[in-house]
């Protein structure tokens, strides 16, 4: 007795559909997992503030490494959470100490960082300000030889007449 | 006759006289910054802790929470491990490392430390669940264990005696369980 040929098909079908639910399973399991509504632009743009000791001068949105991979996927976790940006830089810090911020937070030498550039300028400023000063002083020395020179010699005059005058 | 006029004399007298504390306090500024600079070059071009000199105090907190303070291990060899579970070489000794662990825990005068260094927690875990490591093993918290050993890069193990002074620093993998045993050994005398 034959079997009739939609159950054929059923039976051709039901291996082919079993075998391709697999494959999609597969696929979904082997990728990274992507947390739901955290798009990589957010990821990354608390990424770019951070940098991983492993990849020195290296920002963790460009860093190509596995490390800094995971610290992106811990990023998106946070962030899916709910954590805020401060939150998740303050877990890093934590986690891995003040050099992973690619801004230094302002307190004990650090302070370095943040007074040396203005005192420089300042000082800088100020240095050209004494330039341009002494620059200017000659071109008035130049006029000072009038009173600087006649007066010895209206000194010597004087005293030559003085003695002059004793004869 | 040495007399100069008084309108030349008086711009170079007043100018010796001023007491130049702006000056000093801009040397000693710009002194003040060249030292620090000096101190942080010296410190980043200093190599590891030398083999013979007292290993750094460090406390580790394990993935477990447990506090392990290096002061409390005196009179035990100490191995202090640093992987990551991003570091290959490091999977390659991660069994040998575990091996040498069952090998001297019967003892009770040798104990193994693994710093996890930069490393994501769900991983580290995933690596000690992989490799079914047993010994304490944590984070390597503001990286201030690494710091403090001035350490170069994962995998680096360093081998503490009973007193506290470093004997051994291996820069990479162990490669067998046979060379372990011969660097621990003979710090346990018998």
């Amino acid at each position: 007795m034959n079997a009739p040929r939609w159950l054929k098909q059923l039976f051709l079908a039901l291996p082919t559909a079993l075998l391709g639910c697999l494959l999609v399973a597969s696929t979904a399991l082997a990728s990274p997992v992507k947390q739901a509504g955290v798009s990589d632009d957010q990821v990354n743009a608390i990424a770019k503030e951070l940098y991983c000791p492993v990849c020195e001068n290296i920002p963790l949105d460009v860093c190509g490494t596995q490390a800094c991979a995971q610290w992106r996927e811990l990023i998106r976790e946070k962030l899916s959470q709910g954590w805020d940006e401060e939150q998740i830089k303050q877990y890093f810090v934590a986690q891995y100490g003040d050099r992973v911020l690619a801004t230094p937070p302002a307190r004990g030498l650090n302070w370095l960082v943040y007074l040396i550039p203005p005192l420089a300028i300042l000082a800088g400023g100020y240095i050209l300000y004494r330039a341009f000063k002494s620059w200017q002083e000659p071109a008035s020395a130049e006029q000072a030889p009038v009173s600087a020179q006649t007066a010895p010699q209206d000194e010597y005059i004087k005293r030559l007449e003085e003695e002059l005058g004793k004869r | 006759m040495d007399t100069q006029p008084a309108e030349q004399t008086r711009p170079e007298v007043s100018r010796r006289a001023r007491p130049g504390w702006g000056r000093a306090l801009v040397w000693a500024g710009v002194l003040a910054l060249l030292t620090i600079l000096a101190l942080g070059l010296i410190r980043s071009q200093q190599g590891p802790v030398g083999v013979g000199q007292r290993a750094p105090r460090f406390t580790l907190t394990t993935f477990e929470g447990e506090r392990i303070s290096s002061t409390d291990l005196i009179g035990k060899v100490v191995v202090l491990n640093f992987w990551a579970s991003w570091c290959k070489p490091c999977e390659e000794e991660a069994e040998i490392l575990e091996a040498a662990w069952r090998y001297y825990q019967p003892r009770g005068d040798v104990i193994f430390l693994g710093v996890d260094y930069v490393d994501t927690e769900p991983e580290a875990r995933a690596y000690l669940e992989k490799f079914d490591i047993t010994y304490p093993n944590g984070p390597d918290l503001g990286t201030r264990i690494s710091q403090a050993f001035r350490m170069q890069g994962v995998p680096e193990t360093y081998i503490i005696d009973q007193q506290g002074i470093l004997r051994h620093m291996q820069y990479g993998v162990f490669p067998t369980l046979e060379h372990i045993k011969a660097v621990i050994d003979p710090l346990l005398g018998s």
